[in-house]
């Protein structure tokens, strides 16, 4: 199997919000994030940005909570 | 006025809780309209139609989950009608125009590694950044910086909580279309943030 590139990892990473992934962009991004340190970063980053945006919907934003 | 607040004298509607809700309204409605104006209709319609029926709520937090949801319906309305006066194919047309997909290249080399300037770090406790204000002027200026219809999709989807194929079909793009605008919306975003925030932060 080819080793994915971050460009293709990143798309990946996103596109998991939205649909499942197949069991080989699965496999393949997973074998990708275990070697590269920007992408595996890149996946928390994600989530920390979903964990913003559920705040702002719920209106928890600023230090008064 | 004067009448609605003689009615809300509950719990939830004494001045300091009004005004604090009301900014955190005013924050929730900018960030999704982009038009102030527009923002500030949404929140005082919000606010009056709570008002006319907030005497059920005794705790606080029920009452600000509810004024919300009013909030976040109105806006969704308000975001459908404006949509339909943007065509999808102009939205599909400017998503895939060249000068922006080079924006966003620009962040890997051309083997499709990230460029070691672009790297994403690993960022320090973002829950402690939650509580901080100064974080989510940060997040509002970044949500500003994605273009208008990037940003427009990203927060139909993530901050009115739409599903893709609702937002593909309201806009009249197709779901690879929708993917790709989520993913640039959020390679800026994060990018933007580490930016602005979390490099700041490690000082």
């Amino acid at each position: 199997m080819k080793m994915m590139n971050c460009r293709d990892a990143a798309q990946l990473m996103s596109e998991r919000y939205e649909r499942t992934l197949s069991l080989r962009e699965r496999l393949s991004l997973r074998v990708h994030t275990a070697m590269c340190d920007g992408c595996s970063n890149y996946g928390k980053h994600l989530d920390v940005l979903r964990q913003a945006t559920a705040r702002l919907r719920e209106g928890k934003t600023g230090g008064d909570h | 006025m004067s009448n609605a607040s003689a009615q809300a004298a509950s719990p939830p509607w004494d001045e300091a809780s009004i005004t604090e809700i009301r900014r955190d309204m005013m924050r929730f409605a900018r960030m999704r309209l982009r038009d102030s104006g527009a923002a500030e209709d949404m929140v005082q319609e919000a606010l009056m139609a709570a008002m006319k029926s907030a005497k059920g709520f005794a705790g606080r937090s029920t009452f600000k989950t509810w004024i919300f949801a009013i909030l976040r319906n109105k806006i969704i309305d308000h975001i459908r009608t404006s949509a339909r006066e943007i065509s999808g194919s102009d939205l599909v047309g400017r998503a895939g125009g060249d000068a922006e997909l080079a924006d966003f290249d620009v962040l890997f080399d051309q083997r499709g590694f990230w460029n070691s300037d672009d790297r994403p770090e690993t960022w320090a406790d973002p829950e402690a950044s939650f509580e901080q204000d100064a974080f989510w002027t940060v997040f509002d200026t970044c949500m500003n910086n994605l273009p208008e219809h990037i940003a427009r999709v990203y927060t139909m989807r993530e901050l009115l909580e739409l599903d893709t194929a609702e937002i593909c079909a309201e806009l009249g793009i197709t779901n690879n279309n929708c993917f790709v605008i989520l993913h640039r919306a959020r390679l800026g975003l994060r990018e933007c943030l580490e930016n602005r925030w979390f490099q700041g932060e490690v000082r």
